[in-house]
């Protein structure tokens, strides 16, 4: 990646557009260039800052200076000064004054950048996958030599207990404890397995890690077993994936031809036999006990819990179900240790996520940084801004499976405690970012239409209640529904994400809660005037 | 591929391999690595790796490696071939067609001169 010594933000909210924001892009950019900086400053724009007394404003990291009101004659004496000399403008300074709130965050960030911290794909886009020479080459299966030789299973654990890595497909339970569960398990039979059927739309992470990286989850499985006293495992892949299961078919034949699967790995007592188990397209097979149903061969739906998969799972027998970029991120906490881990991301989330960035934004792409990263960083450094000069409305996090986050919410710290203290889920890592052409009743409808087809069935709330979702929304969307609808609506949300069985019809409840807390006026719009406020939703059934 | 049997094996095959790997440079080896991943895929790269292949054969071009990598993270940048010639540091080529791919074969691996229009700066 390159590295920027420096970032310029330019606010690009309505007024500041007004005021002539653009003008001093444009000169910003032009100054930048002719000094010859633009190697190292990164120059992008981010929508409303939340000062509304000194706009347009310039914010200058890693100092963290706030500039504002600015002209465009003082551009060429700021990019001087400052981006030349390092020298901070005093006299461009906004004032302190009302330096909190909504910009607390600058502070917070202040003389650090956030920077994109590569751990899980950390060889992807490096090593040729296809070759397990690259792979050793790169440290690879020097850390399941290290645990099988001078460690001990409950050494192991206690390190991923003590790096305090959560699990990465959305629900963020801690993996050592995890782990724990399974280890004290007296069993002579248990199984370890890999969830890669990532089903959620928009989502891709796990595919660019298998594809990038196969070997890796392969080592990772095999300490993971070695953990808790499994030896078979299995890698549920989703079937679409071919190119990754190709991938990761030869590299387990690599793996088996040089000892690191099979019987005695590394000399020791210790066997563990891989397989591949291909999904056929369910999206409730990404569920842990739907997907262990899978595997037995029978019909993908989820068990009732408890019993959990740690105790009564595959066959019967205790299993440990991790995630691809969970697993990911266990060969470098062992290999460096647990402080060394914790020294990335927020006290309560250590480590590093993926992010699937797409939707209305410049750079649609994936990104690995360190949690607590806020929305308003991604979409500002990363995706390059909005796309057109937007305004950011709405993101939705982890495919369909996440929350319908409100751009007021953008300065949250993006991780699972902290997101839950606001009442949002992180999800599994993908971003859709929405600007206002984006009508929300239009994109719960989307999602509440994918829920109802993805449905296994099994449960009552979930079945029947994902169809009534869709249908109020529709009625909506056409201008058909009361007022009624709204409270009938909020009733179903809490229905389906209390009763149902599993996270499936839970989630669908996320985004009629989301858009009824943080769109209201918009939604009631559609029933009062009749009127879709974005212009997507054909309510003419109303007016007719 | 010989069978690891302890943590000295390991070390062993990974320097071996090392040391090839830094004979090749030195020997003025020079690497296309072409981005082939799903995103890399979808934007063509397979077309890339075709042409790469064709030009290599019809000029009859020596000491050329052509690899496959995974996903780099700028998949709005696909499709990227990495070319590294020798010790030099890689150079990296985003959104190419056929014909830029040729061009990077005949003046930058054959010519030395780095086709500035097309490099993404990482």
């Amino acid at each position: 990646m390159r590295t920027i010594r420096s970032m310029v933000l330019v606010s690009n909210d309505l007024i500041s557009m007004q005021r002539g924001a653009q003008d001093v892009y444009d000169r910003l950019q032009a100054e930048i260039k002719a000094y010859g900086l633009d190697q190292e400053i990164s120059l992008a724009m981010v929508s409303d800052v939340g000062r509304h007394d000194a706009l347009p404003l310039v914010i200058v990291y890693p100092e963290a200076v706030v500039y504002g009101p600015l002209k465009v004659e003082d551009v060429h004496g700021l990019v001087e000064e400052h981006l030349y000399k390092g020298r901070i403008v005093v006299n461009l300074q906004a004032s302190n004054r009302e330096l909190s709130g909504k910009i607390a965050w600058l502070n917070t960030r202040k003389g650090t950048l956030p920077a994109e911290q590569r751990i899980v794909l950390r060889r992807a886009g490096i090593i040729d996958p296809t070759n397990i020479e690259d792979y050793i080459l790169n440290d690879g299966y020097a850390t399941l030599g290290k645990a099988l030789t001078y460690m001990t299973p409950a050494q192991v654990i206690d390190e991923v207990k003590k790096s305090g890595l959560r699990g990465r497909g959305g629900a963020g339970f801690p993996t050592g404890t995890k782990w724990g569960f399974v280890a004290k398990e007296k069993s002579p039979k248990k199984y370890v397995i890999c969830n890669a059927d990532e089903s959620e739309p928009g989502t891709y992470k796990d595919r660019l890690i298998l594809e990038g990286d196969p070997h890796s989850i392969i080592e990772a499985l095999a300490i993971a077993a070695f953990a808790v006293g499994a030896d078979e495992g299995y890698i549920y892949i989703r079937g679409e994936y071919k190119l990754a299961q190709e991938r990761l078919k030869l590299a387990i034949l690599q793996a088996e031809e040089m000892g690191f699967l099979g019987q005695n790995i590394f000399g020791t007592a210790f066997n563990f036999d891989l397989r591949i188990h291909c999904g056929a397209g369910a999206y409730i097979c990404g569920e842990e006990t739907a997907l262990l149903e899978s595997i037995e061969g029978k019909r993908g739906q989820p068990r009732t819990r408890p019993p959990f998969p740690t105790t009564h799972g595959l066959f019967g027998k205790p299993t440990l179900v991790n995630n691809v970029e969970t697993l990911a991120n266990v060969p470098p906490i062992l290999l460096n240790g647990a402080t060394w881990y914790r020294s990335f991301g927020t006290l309560s989330s250590p480590g590093t996520k993926v992010f699937t960035i797409l939707g209305n934004v410049n750079t649609t792409r994936l990104i690995e940084v360190p949690m607590g990263i806020t929305l308003r960083e991604v979409i500002g450094i990363y995706a390059h801004g909005m796309k057109n000069g937007a305004n950011f409305k709405l993101a939705q996090t982890g495919g369909s499976s996440g929350s319908i986050i409100p751009a007021s919410l953008q300065d949250t710290p993006m991780d699972f405690d902290s997101f839950a203290k606001a009442g949002v889920a992180l999800g599994s890592g993908a971003l859709l970012i929405c600007n206002e052409d984006t009508c929300v009743v239009d994109l719960a409808k989307v999602l509440l239409n994918f829920f109802r087809t993805e449905s296994c069935g099994k449960c009552f709330p979930c079945r029947i209640g994902t169809q009534r979702a869709c249908e109020m929304l529709e009625a909506i969307a056409d201008g058909r529904a009361t007022l009624k609808t709204l409270d009938q609506l909020m009733d179903l949300s809490t229905t389906l994400v209390n009763l149902s069985n599993c996270g499936l019809g839970q989630t669908a409840g996320t985004p009629l809660k989301d858009i009824l807390t943080y769109f209201r006026a918009e939604v009631e719009a559609h029933i009062r005037l009749g009127v879709c406020p974005a212009g997507v939703c054909n309510t003419t059934e109303a007016v007719q | 591929m010989p069978i690891i049997k302890n943590l000295e094996d390991l070390k062993r095959v990974r320097e071996e391999a090392h040391e090839n790997r830094k004979r090749e440079t030195a020997a003025g080896q020079i690497e296309l690595i072409v981005g082939l991943s799903t995103c890399g895929i979808a934007a063509g790269a397979r077309d890339i790796l075709k042409a790469i292949l064709e030009d290599i054969q019809n000029n009859n071009r020596v000491r050329i490696v052509v690899r496959q990598t995974g996903c780099i993270g700028l998949c709005e940048k696909e499709p990227i071939v990495q070319v590294v010639v020798g010790d030099q540091p890689k150079v990296t080529y985003g959104k190419v067609t056929p014909e830029i791919a040729r061009r990077i074969l005949a003046d930058h691996v054959a010519g030395g001169k780095v086709l500035q229009n097309h490099v993404i700066n990482l």
